[in-house]
């Protein structure tokens, strides 16, 4: 019997022959990544030794620029924790600030093959670069710095083989929605997507997928691997000269289940508010709310691809008065290519408020948290109640596409209605 | 060997029962008292040190609360179910709790029997029938994070975290 992505990437880092589901592995990790709530003073420990600074990057993304006191304090003992071991990759506040998983995206940090940790529950976007990316908690994360090791049991695989080809205005978001919305949750699973629709889907489009397909996110999976194919292989080369060791499934390898995903059928989807399993509709079902909020930014949706399709739905138009339109680039190269490609002169000129990258609104930390009784959709990774801020908040989530539409209609709305 | 006196708990016995959702930021004392508060109270008066606790499947669902934790300062030596959750284990390695997986436990143990465990072949055995269960084993590095009380002293051993007394 063959192995899956996940069993030959776990295979490889545990120096054994043969992964299989059921097995517990200790692995090599190759890149740990720390945020600046990993040096929270109610979270962090005193490090005393690293295994290997080369594996580590720090990347300030929560509470970026630092909005209070505490947040100014851990960025303080981060920046002295990062010169005592000499980490080389550090995106503090400043050009090459980001959402850790869109720097690790944009600067290609996941090799294909790799295994990588952080201490956030959606580092499992770094599914989409065929790479072992799982969040954990502070102690796990800790032990994967100072001993270079980190452990996990395996679990069944359900593979999803994508054969066609998206729509115009149907997006990567409707994708995953459709999945929880009709799969429900993957506890204890892994999630492998492959098959010839693979080849239509950009990076970017396959990070929204991996974003949310797992763990913390939403449809608590364990991991989501990609395929390694010819796209993926170019975009990481480019990026990131350190040789790297994909992998790819085995043909007999076990799957658990095998769905197929005909891309063809997709249409633009909206999750209801409070959870995403099992909690997906048309988006003409909800078309009368209307909303105070409208978001795109996050891990899952920050990308140029996004802001591109944002800027495509609202050029000429004016956001609804009594709506906030929200846009937060998932890193400050994004931001740059964005200006150079008139995307954020279009946003503007709508009405769109455009952020620096940050996590921000998406966890209701800062810029753009929501009142009491409000409502907001969201193309960004979580709709939990209270999640972007007060508890009686109703928060849709959606495409960027849907989301741009329904800033400009003031109520929910397919993007194709206002074409 | 590990060995004590069994309390036997059904499938899916998840991880708000252990740790209650309104005890999240209360004292380790506090959420210690409130274990099994729902389901079986007073439970936290009758067990005692080193006793066992026998699951069902996929013990511990739920979700990533340091459940695992307050079954140790409960007193609790062990847990042997069926199947145990992932997140449920991984904290149990971390907070220094043994966790195995033993197919046919469920219906080998009678409450108040006493379970003899082996971690050098990883087998549990009924004191009062016999019976010898063939548990899953766990890789050393796991078990030593386990009989050493958890990560953060393990990585305070090591030399690697300096220690910070009170903190597991
Ligand atoms: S953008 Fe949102 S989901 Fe992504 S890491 Fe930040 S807070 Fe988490």
């Amino acid at each position: 019997m063959g192995m899956t992505i996940i069993e030959k990437i776990f295979a490889r880092a545990s120096h054994q022959a043969k992964v299989a589901a059921g097995d517990m592995v200790v692995v090599d990790v190759d890149v740990s990544v720390m945020l600046d709530s990993s040096f929270h003073a109610n979270h962090r420990r005193r490090i005393l030794k690293v295994h290997d600074p080369e594996k580590i990057v720090v990347v300030y993304d929560h509470m970026v620029p630092a909005p209070d006191k505490m947040s100014a304090e851990g960025h303080v003992y981060g920046r002295e924790f990062v010169k005592q071991f000499g980490i080389r990759r550090f995106h503090d506040v400043g050009p090459e600030q980001g959402i850790s998983h869109a720097v690790v995206a944009d600067r290609a940090y996941a090799l294909p093959g790799s295994v990588l940790v952080c201490g956030d529950s959606h580092t499992c976007a770094s599914g989409a670069f065929n790479c072992a990316a799982r969040g954990v908690g502070q102690p796990d994360l800790l032990g994967a710095i100072t001993t270079g090791k980190t452990w996990f049991k395996v679990g069944d695989t359900v593979r999803y083989d994508l054969v066609g080809q998206l729509r115009h205005g149907v997006s990567a978001k409707d994708v995953f929605l459709y999945l929880a919305g009709t799969y429900g949750h993957h506890t204890n699973q892994n999630i492998e997507f492959g098959g010839p629709g693979l080849a239509h889907l950009g990076i970017n489009a396959r990070r929204t997928i991996a974003t949310i397909a797992t763990m913390g996110a939403e449809l608590s999976a364990e991991f989501a691997t990609f395929e390694a194919d010819q796209v993926l292989l170019d975009y990481v080369r480019a990026r990131n000269p350190v040789p790297f060791d994909a992998q790819n499934p085995d043909p007999d390898a076990r799957y658990v289940d095998r769905r197929t995903i005909d891309l063809d059928t997709m249409e633009p989807l909206v999750a209801l508010p409070d959870s995403v399993i099992q909690n997906s509709v048309p988006v003409g079902d909800v078309e009368r709310e209307s909303i105070q909020q409208a978001f795109i930014g996050s891990c899952a949706n920050g990308t140029l691809d996004d802001l591109a399709e944002a800027a495509r739905v609202v050029k000429g138009r004016k956001v609804a008065p009594g709506v906030r339109f929200l846009v937060t680039p998932g890193t400050q190269q994004v931001f740059q290519a964005a200006l150079v490609a008139g995307y954020v002169q279009i946003l503007m000129e709508a009405g769109a408020v455009v952020t620096p990258a940050t996590c921000g609104a998406c966890f209701g930390g800062h810029m753009g948290v929501l009142g009491a009784g409000e409502t907001c959709i969201t193309a960004s990774t979580r709709n939990f109640k209270g999640r972007m801020g007060d508890p009686s908040a109703r928060i849709f989530m959606a495409s960027p596409a849907t989301v741009a539409a329904s800033a400009i209609a003031g109520h929910i709305v397919n993007s194709a209605k206002i074409a | 060997m590990v060995s004590g006196a069994v309390w036997t708990f059904d499938d899916n016995t998840n991880t708000d029962l252990i740790l209650p959702g309104d005890m999240l930021f209360a004292t380790e004392e506090e959420q210690r008292r409130a274990v099994f508060r729902a389901n079986r109270p007073g439970w936290v008066d009758q067990v005692h040190k080193g006793d066992i606790i026998v699951g069902g499947l996929n013990f511990g669902m739920g979700s990533s609360r340091p459940a695992a934790r307050s079954l140790r300062n409960a007193g609790i030596a062990a847990v042997v179910a069926e199947s145990i959750n992932g997140l449920f284990f991984r904290n149990a390695v971390n907070f220094g709790l043994i966790a195995l997986e033993a197919p046919g436990v469920h219906a080998a143990f009678a409450e108040g029997q006493t379970a003899i465990i082996s971690l050098e072949d990883f087998t549990v055995r009924n004191r009062e029938s016999n019976i010898v269960l063939q548990a899953k084993p766990v890789p050393q590095a796991l078990l030593d994070l386990m009989l050493g009380g958890g990560l953060y002293p393990h990585l305070e051993r090591k030399g690697l975290l300096e220690p910070r007394p009170g903190v597991p």
